[in-house]
């Protein structure tokens, strides 16, 4: 029982920084880039991804045994999609703000290698409990990833953080990082740290 | 006719789907290594991108909004490019094998390319009537390609020359992609759209 624990604490944590699914794996990155020019979209996003993963997690995990192998990966976009369609509907009718700033990559995220990938990888071959497991923690690891993005590119884009000026008002604000291209020197250089970082060990 | 050749250039150049988009990193970061498969992959997607931006829009204005089914609009697009690879996958083996072999292994890695869907479901945001569509998806392929040949030029040079270790790979395409993108913010102001 008790390694049993640890391999659920395992296959949790391990999304977190060893197989993150962005900066190690570099899945998932259209809408790491696109999305986090702010704190509150990235928070959305990586919100709208956890809510997607963690049921097409439960609800394949669920039903694995009855999809016959040829046909699982139409019948995993389904479930995929039909979770994402929910996530897209919910914020259009209850924050139509942040719906409107992720504009098409909440319903992107059925091609999101991530949520496919996991279901492939991980899912079909494992028990619902660590399925679900691996899931919660691929989905954090994304929302650390993304959220650095967005902490970085917000403090130096805008010179705030969640809309509070941190700066005083001598800071004249890096507009090129909430640009397309500072997404990619932000990502380009936390993906290098972590290669540093990781090569140490 | 001028609104849907401005929509061509801003689709290829100014709002460029990689450059500004982030659409189709996969093979950006995957297949960008050598020239000539950047070449073969910005052909087969530039197609596929097409055919597709003709098939959702008359789905979509055809279908979808008559029978007022608009929230199933993602999973009928999702099915309708990966039958059209298919598709498309078979005739080119019949018509002109020597094509298929040229493109063949790139097109089943096109289905799953965000590239395509993010382009159905912009179009289908944006309100684009059948022409302007079309135009759309051509000009997006066309801006993939340019962006998939700009990088797979540089990243050959690369190959021989002394990176830090910790940026091999991604993190240089990156660095290469985020130095591109501004270039091509040079580009904005040439045309406005919206």
């Amino acid at each position: 029982m008790a390694s049993n624990n640890r391999n659920l604490g395992f296959e949790f944590f391990k999304g977190f920084f060893k197989e993150n699914p962005v900066l190690v794996q570099l899945l998932g990155l259209c809408s790491v880039l696109a999305v986090s020019n702010t704190v509150v979209n990235s928070i959305s996003m990586g919100i709208a991804v956890l809510f997607v993963l963690f049921f097409s997690s439960f609800v394949i995990g669920l039903v694995k045994d009855l999809i016959p192998s040829e046909v699982r990966i139409p019948a995993f976009i389904v479930v995929i999609a039909t979770f994402v369609t929910i996530a897209d509907l919910f914020l259009k009718a209850k924050f139509p703000d942040i719906s409107k700033a992720l504009g098409p990559y909440i319903p992107l995220i059925v091609v999101n290698c991530i949520i496919l990938g996991r279901q492939e990888a991980f899912t079909k071959k494992n028990k619902l409990l660590p399925s679900i497991m691996d899931a919660l923690g691929m989905s954090a690891g994304y929302l650390i990833a993304i959220l650095l993005m967005g902490i970085i590119r917000e403090i130096l884009g805008f010179g705030s953080i969640l809309g509070f000026r941190i700066f005083g008002s001598s800071f004249k604000p890096i507009l090129v990082m909430i640009l397309p291209p500072g997404a990619f020197l932000t990502l380009a250089m936390l993906i290098g740290f972590m290669n540093f970082i990781t090569r140490k060990e | 006719m001028v609104r849907p050749l401005i929509i061509f250039i801003a689709a290829a150049i100014t709002n460029n789907f990689i450059l500004t988009y982030f659409l189709g990193l996969c093979p950006f970061l995957g297949v960008s290594a050598k020239v000539s498969s950047a070449i073969g992959m910005g052909f087969a997607a530039t197609f596929v991108m097409t055919m597709t931006a003709i098939i959702t829009n008359v789905v979509d204005h055809l279908i979808l909004r008559p029978l007022h089914l608009d929230f199933l609009q993602m999973i009928v697009f999702i099915f309708v490019i990966a039958v059209l690879v298919q598709f498309v996958e078979m005739v080119i083996k019949k018509a002109s094998p020597s094509l298929y072999k040229a493109l063949g292994i790139f097109l089943p890695l096109i289905t799953t390319n965000c590239i395509v869907l993010g382009l159905a479901l912009l179009g289908a945001m944006r309100n684009y009537n059948l022409i302007e569509n079309t135009f759309f998806g051509f000009g997006a392929g066309v801006g993939f390609t340019i962006a998939l040949l700009l990088i797979s030029g540089i990243r050959e040079e690369l190959e021989v020359r002394d990176v830090p270790k910790a940026l091999k790979g991604a993190p240089i395409t990156l660095l290469i992609a985020g130095l591109m993108a501004f270039a091509f913010m040079g580009f904005s102001g040439i045309i406005t759209l919206q």
